[in-house]
């Protein structure tokens, strides 16, 4: 039996909802949101959270975390003073050795990892910890390679639908990343707590306008743009890993459950779901690529 | 503690776990193979260690890339680190025990003097605070031990925030800071600033990490800036080295990006002593330096 991607959504990957929603509006309405996702994800028929978190970053391929049930604790390197984030996580092992395979099999550079005290991100920890709180779903995490761009996180994408589709099981898909993402360089009261400038939140606002839409493709295709103008989050990759991951189109119901800013940035909860006919199909002329073929080493030679 | 307090040494230590791996200490699980790539460099660490010897401490301040800050620099603030350090990137190096005391009392020193200055800063105090792999590693390749108490400084988003030029504006008043308070706390110090030079890594490893014939610089442009600040280094130009340092970033990725030398020559105060160049190499491509400036 195929496996498929059933859902998709866009998380924020700070810790102030989770550890300090009382201390601003919309870091509560936040919270709120992603736990009205979790108890959405509960009353489905999903088996399986798949996670890609740009703050776990790598810079040897993309690691793929294998421990079955990690069992430790982390300190946002910023915001220490909010306390910190206890977690024992459930994670698919077998999936993870899969999904590692399939991703190797594209021909990208790949590892599970299975250490104990091997430090979850924030943004994961944060995730899993609203969306699943009783560890009811097991989960796997992808970590966000610095040095990819385009091509190979489309790449990572199709390999985590190549694995869901031959693993049988029904999946959702999370992208756990800011959109705009300057965030204030002094101590500002939460209260106070603002997009970092209308330029950010009309960018902001553009693209969850689109995916509200349904248009994850176009989302994807329009994340270069957005990242320069609106400093996006590691280049935007958490989006082109959805949108790759969910099928490249835009034939989604989008809802946007919340937008609101983290210490500046722009924070957004988004659902989608796959809804066939709701929306045009690429748009734009991105390179679409199945393999991947390493770096071209356009820049690297030996010194003579 | 005796005598005026003063800056006794500063060092350029770079901070690739391979090197604490390689070293197959105790405290760390995995064991390597011992099959050489990073040899250059662990004689530069001997080297280094033998002449710190000779020298008494109180105190070691390190700025650290790996515990990265927005929202202002950040100070240890908690008497004693101890737990499981696994590095998220290398995890299959780096997976070690460490058990090191805090100088507070400087941290906050260099804290109030930060602020006083303009700069916005922080303590750390949540005992939880998983201590950055940079400052373990560097502190252990330096000394050998952890004795020595650590002011540990984060590293600020300033040169990614704003500009090469602002970032090195702020790392030169943070580290006028962190002068001022060793000099009127009276502590003897060893700065460590731990960054690689050229920071272009490749992005896969070999099946034996330390394998000799995978390990070579990233490119020739990376070796040729990286040669370049070097000779400056021995010549005694910290100062030219500022000048050049927006260009140097931007010339080959480099780590100093984040902070740490920049902060350390305004520390010492543009010393115009030539360094000692210990051991210079590369790991996963990246160019890296022991170098040494003896103040004593």
């Amino acid at each position: 039996m195929s496996g498929s991607l059933i859902g998709g959504y866009v998380l924020p990957n700070k810790p102030h909802p989770l550890l300090a929603p009382e201390q601003n509006a919309g870091w509560a309405e936040l919270r709120e949101a992603m736990e009205e996702c979790g108890r959405e994800i509960a009353r489905s028929d999903a088996d399986l959270l798949l996670i890609f978190s740009t703050r776990w970053t790598s810079i040897i391929g993309h690691q793929f975390q294998a421990d079955p049930e990690p069992d430790w604790w982390e300190v946002d390197d910023d915001f220490h003073e909010y306390g910190t984030l206890r977690y024992k996580l459930r994670m698919d092992a077998p999936f993870a050795e899969r999904w590692c395979a399939a991703a190797r099999a594209r021909g990208l550079h790949t590892r599970t990892v299975a250490y104990r005290g091997f430090p979850i991100d924030v943004g994961t920890v944060a995730a899993l910890k609203l969306l699943n709180p009783d560890n009811r779903i097991p989960a796997g995490v992808v970590s966000c390679n610095m040095y990819s761009d385009r091509a190979e996180t489309i790449v990572l994408g199709k390999a985590t639908r190549d694995a869901v589709e031959q693993s049988g099981r029904k999946a959702i898909a999370v992208a756990v990343t800011s959109f705009s993402n300057r965030m204030f360089t002094e101590w500002i009261d939460p209260a106070d707590d603002r997009i970092h400038s209308p330029k950010d939140d009309e960018w902001n606002r553009k693209f969850l306008e689109l995916l509200g839409e349904g248009r994850l493709e176009d989302v994807s295709q329009l994340a270069r743009e957005f990242t320069r103008q609106a400093n996006g989050d590691s280049k935007m990759k958490a989006l082109w890993w959805l949108a790759a991951t969910m099928g490249q189109h835009n034939d989604y119901a989008g809802s946007v459950r919340a937008y609101a800013p983290i210490w500046g940035t722009g924070a957004a909860v988004v659902g989608l779901v796959p809804a066939p006919g709701r929306a045009g199909n690429l748009e734009y002329d991105e390179d679409d690529t199945d393999h991947y073929r390493g770096e071209r080493e356009v820049l690297a030679q030996q010194p003579s | 503690m005796t005598g005026p307090g003063r800056i006794v040494t500063g060092v350029l230590a770079p901070h690739p776990p391979h090197l604490v791996y390689a070293a197959n200490p105790p405290q760390n699980e995995p064991r390597s193979s011992r099959a050489g790539a990073w040899k250059g460099l662990l004689e530069g660490y001997e080297k280094l260690r033998a002449r710190l010897t000779a020298r008494e401490f109180d105190v070691v301040v390190v700025h650290t890339p790996h515990w990265k800050t927005t929202v202002g620099h950040h100070f240890l603030g908690i008497p004693r680190c101890k737990g499981l350090s696994v590095d998220p990137i290398f995890p299959n190096l780096f997976r070690f025990q460490f058990d090191l005391p805090v100088d507070v009392e400087l941290g906050e020193a260099i804290c109030a003097e930060a602020a006083a200055g303009g700069l916005v800063t922080k303590m750390m105090r949540n005992p939880d605070f998983r201590l950055d792999y940079g400052t373990i590693t560097s502190n252990y390749l330096s000394l050998g031990h952890f004795e020595t108490p650590i002011v540990a400084i984060s590293s600020n988003r300033v040169y990614f925030d704003y500009s090469n030029e602002a970032g090195d504006r702020e790392m030169l008043a943070l580290g006028a800071a962190t002068r001022r308070a060793i000099e009127k706390l009276g502590k003897r110090a060893l700065l460590l600033a731990t960054c690689s030079l050229s920071h272009r890594h490749f992005t896969q490893e070999p099946a034996d990490p330390e394998d000799p014939a995978f390990e070579h610089p990233y490119n020739a442009n990376q070796t040729r800036w990286d040669d370049h600040i070097l000779s400056l280094m021995r010549n005694g130009e910290t100062r030219r080295i500022v000048d050049e340092m927006p260009d140097f970033i931007e010339g080959c990725v480099s780590e100093t990006r984040d902070g740490a030398l920049t902060w350390m020559i305004g520390a010492m105060g543009f010393p115009t002593i030539p360094a000692i160049v210990h051991g210079y190499g590369t790991v996963i491509g990246t160019g890296n330096a022991i170098v040494e400036w003896d103040l004593s």
